[in-house]
């Protein structure tokens, strides 16, 4: 088969703020770089961020980026690699001044700096008080982030490819990587990238769950591409319950409500959280709130006709707080809760959110899997930042505000180093394999002939059930097992999902099903991995085994596609320059 | 629940020779509020109907369609809102790639033919350049822009003028860059804009205020960078 090859130095997959922050790079260094996307890059789910993005700049009160380092360690539930973690809060401050550079519309001080707002888990002096850290535009911070990337990107002149859609990683027989397939949705072509380091920026994967506060274009393409070339996915039993989705509609309103003094209510109109968390209330880490709220309607303290959900005030903030820092909010509460927040309090849910897990990489955003005893053996010309990675910083629990600092911090540096590799290492291409797009071909040519199986829509809705009822906020043994088995069953049904649709040019019914291939890979290392950790610890609480276990788990875990199997690797324990912070019971 | 009624626009190029407008109907659930939830369904039944979406809430862009001859995003429409047969068809005055999905670099073009980032060759200062909340007031109602093209395909001077008309988006985003503090090439920009065609070409119509989702006002930002120009001839 004559597939089409084009030739690049570099090749993204994904134009969000992860993305882009790479593509910045890499074009201004001459490089000849292609950045794939599946939709506009503008309208990647960067742009739905809302609260903020953490710096330790200090603009309001005292802060330093040790302290940063120290929340976001005790945040990950000491899973998180202290190495990664210093990188990214030491190289907090200089991130925001760049993007407000770079023309980012922060909000502003009176002194003319950059407004900071408090955030959830955010402290000074390691854990003693909230501190204001969140750079702030409005609550539109993703949206403001995301569109200067893009708008720096024009001025680069940047090459992108949009509305492509990447369909599988192609490794030669040293198991390098040499480039992806991708499809060009208009004409429904398949064609090869050839290049000598690729960098996956694809996003989460929210889209397994029933529930969830993500976009439908994260179906986790990354991590699906990543398992089918035989690459193992790292820490997938910690997903992130946003305590504040909007009950039924999943939407989220940010953690900036807490942050500017709004306040979670039970039935009996208790402020519960001072219960749990009599220090940061409101404000301690989101695995921590989420707990409280489900505690709180498991025991009969929801609100509403099927007591289901519980009240965020804000009302007492004022219209002029309100319609200032947050008015994105206000319009999402009225569009799909049916209040005005300025009057009446939101209804919220626990919502799945965020992914800490994803494709093994280190600080500089090397890809990296177990080799010949070593546990972190590079895949070499494979890169991948942002919420597709592992880096891992955000361990078991991520706090807010440090997704968005992620993508610029870990954009930029992984490329810096696919610069310094290609530049170094890779004076020329390694030749494809044969039949590169073997596999790719065979996917489409499955769909085309399919006859007489499910509906995409359907194996995607069992999916996404099982997902939502074993591994959601609390979870047990005999149900996690459940799950397993459930999986597997539904991963089967997803080998032989059928589309009437046949056409080429723009035939979404064939992308989703492209996408439910890999949201399937994630749904099944999700349920294996979860049942695997015999401990709880951040986002993974485990009834039967309701304590961390140090001794025991204080390790990663990484999940194979082939026979489904799991490994552990150690966590990181040497930061860069200071000391290591050694493990404390997580109270706030 | 009530059943709904829907005639929507379909072409698919390689089946058809001309597009046709096809007549739907769909049993409404309680979960299914808005438009965007009940197209998704009608794709569920019928998987050859084509659109796009993303975020579901109003800050992608992505579902910008004509909805009963409105421009509009089907994520923030209550379908309960709108009278039936529900029409729905793709943006105006741009080409069809099929169904509901239009070819949409035209309108980009725009937007990058007006230098959308901020210009500023000064030296970059250690720490970030300082603004005060005043003067970043000034681009509110500018920068929440979303790129949805509703505002400049329901613009009849687009529709003639495509390719020498900016267009409200674009000059909203060309404003926005005018007004902020940081940037310092005003006079580039004006000059980038100083013909017959490109700003000029906007006869405060104001289908793009009408329109827009979010809520801005292209028309004010075009008609204060037609000040500029006039304080700059004088």
């Amino acid at each position: 088969m004559g597939v089409p090859v084009r030739r690049f130095d570099a090749v993204i997959v994904g134009g969000g703020g992860a993305g882009l922050r790479a593509a910045l790079q890499l074009s201004e260094s001459g490089l000849k770089t292609a950045v794939l996307s599946k939709v506009f890059p503008t309208r990647s789910h960067t742009v739905a961020a809302q609260g903020g993005i953490s710096a330790s700049l200090g603009n309001v009160q005292e802060d330093h980026w040790e302290w940063h380092m120290y929340d976001t360690v005790k945040g990950s539930d000491w899973l998180g690699d202290q190495d990664a973690i210093e990188y990214m809060c030491r190289k907090a401050p200089e991130a925001v001044i760049e993007l407000e550079h770079f023309g980012m519309p922060f909000d502003r001080l009176e002194n003319g700096k950059i407004y900071q707002r408090p955030f959830g888990g955010h402290t000074q002096h390691n854990g003693k008080t909230p501190v204001q850290r969140a750079c702030a535009a409005a609550d539109r911070t993703g949206h403001a982030m995301l569109h200067t990337l893009y708008q720096r990107n024009v001025r680069a002149n940047t090459q992108f490819f949009v509305e492509w859609m990447a369909l599988d990683l192609i490794r030669d027989a040293d198991g390098d990587v040499v480039g992806v397939t991708a499809l060009e949705m208009e004409t429904g072509e398949i064609y090869i990238f050839h290049a000598k380091a690729v960098l996956f920026a694809t996003g989460g994967a929210g889209r397994i769950y029933s529930a969830s506060t993500n976009a439908f274009i994260n179906t986790g393409d990354g991590l699906g591409m990543a398992v089918r070339a035989g690459l193992p996915l790292e820490d997938m039993e910690f997903w992130q319950f946003h305590p504040t989705g909007v009950a039924g509609a999943g939407v989220l309103i940010t953690e900036g409500v807490r942050g500017e003094g709004g306040i979670l209510l039970n039935a009996d109109g208790e402020r519960f959280m001072e219960r749990y968390a009599p220090n940061l209330k409101d404000l301690a880490p989101r695995d921590f709130v989420s707990r409280s709220m489900e505690l709180e309607v498991l025991e009969g303290r929801g609100c509403g006709p099927h007591k289901d959900y519980v009240l965020l005030k804000l009302d007492h903030l004022g219209p002029d707080i309100i319609n200032q820092r947050l008015p994105g909010i206000r319009e999402i509460a009225i569009k799909f809760a049916g209040v005005d927040p300025i009057k009446d309090p939101i209804p919220v849910i626990p919502t799945c959110h965020y992914m800490m897990g994803g494709i093994p990489t280190n600080w500089r955003g090397e890809v990296v899997m177990p080799k010949g005893g070593d546990p972190e053996s590079r895949v070499n010309g494979f890169y991948a930042a942002g919420e597709c990675a592992c880096a891992s910083v955000h361990g078991a629990n991520r706090l807010g505000t440090n997704s968005l600092l992620d993508l610029v911090v870990f954009g930029k540096s992984a490329g810096d180093h696919m610069i310094d590799y290609i530049r170094g290492e890779m004076p020329d291409w390694k030749p494809l394999p044969a039949d590169a797009a073997g596999p790719s071909l065979a996917r489409i040519a499955r769909l085309d002939n399919q006859t007489g199986g499910e509906d995409v829509a359907e194996v995607r809705a069992a999916m996404q059930r099982t997902v939502q009822s074993r591994a959601g906020v609390f979870r047990n043994a005999a149900n996690m097992a459940l799950g397993v088995e459930e999986i597997a069953a539904v991963a089967e049904r997803a080998k032989f999902t059928q589309i009437k649709d046949k056409s080429k040019v723009f035939n979404t019914a064939r992308t989703e099903a492209l996408e439910l291939d890999n949201l399937i890979e994630i749904a099944v290392a999700t349920l294996v991995a979860a049942d695997g950790r015999k401990e709880s610890r951040g986002a993974h609480a485990h009834d039967d085994f309701p304590h961390r276990d140090d001794e025991n788990w204080m390790k990663h875990s990484l999940f194979f596609g082939e026979g489904r199997r799991m490994e552990y690797k150690p966590v990181h324990t040497r930061p860069l320059t200071v000391d290591y912070i050694p493990p404390k019971e997580r109270t706030f | 629940m009530a059943t709904i009624r829907f005639s929507i626009y379909r072409y698919n190029p390689e089946a058809d020779a001309k597009p046709y407008m096809q007549d739907y109907e769909i049993e409404l659930g309680p979960k299914d509020i808005k438009l965007l939830d009940v197209i998704n369904k009608l794709k569920a039944m019928d998987d050859t109907l084509s659109f796009r979406r993303s975020c579901r809430e109003g800050i992608c862009g992505s579902d910008a369609m004509n909805i009963n001859g409105k421009n509009g995003l089907a994520c923030i429409t209550n379908v309960a809102d709108l009278s039936q047969p529900v029409t729905l068809r793709p943006l105006p005055g741009l080409p069809v790639i099929r169904d509901l999905i239009v070819d949409m670099t035209q309108f980009f073009k725009q937007y990058h033919s007006i230098k959308p980032y901020v210009i500023n060759d000064s030296p970059r200062p250690e720490r970030e350049r300082l603004q005060s909340p005043e003067q970043r007031k000034e681009l509110d109602g500018l920068y929440e822009c979303i790129l949805c093209a509703c505002c400049s395909t329901s613009c009849p001077s687009f529709w003639w003028n495509p390719d020498k008309f900016v267009g409200p988006a674009g000059l909203l985003a060309a404003y926005r860059f005018i007004a902020d503090t940081r940037d310092e090439a005003t006079s580039e920009r004006l000059d980038n804009l100083e013909d017959p065609y490109r700003l000029f070409r906007c006869h405060t119509i104001m289908n793009c205020v009408d329109v827009c989702p979010k809520h801005l006002n292209p028309t004010r930002a075009i008609g204060k960078i037609k000040d500029l120009m006039v304080k700059r001839a004088i």
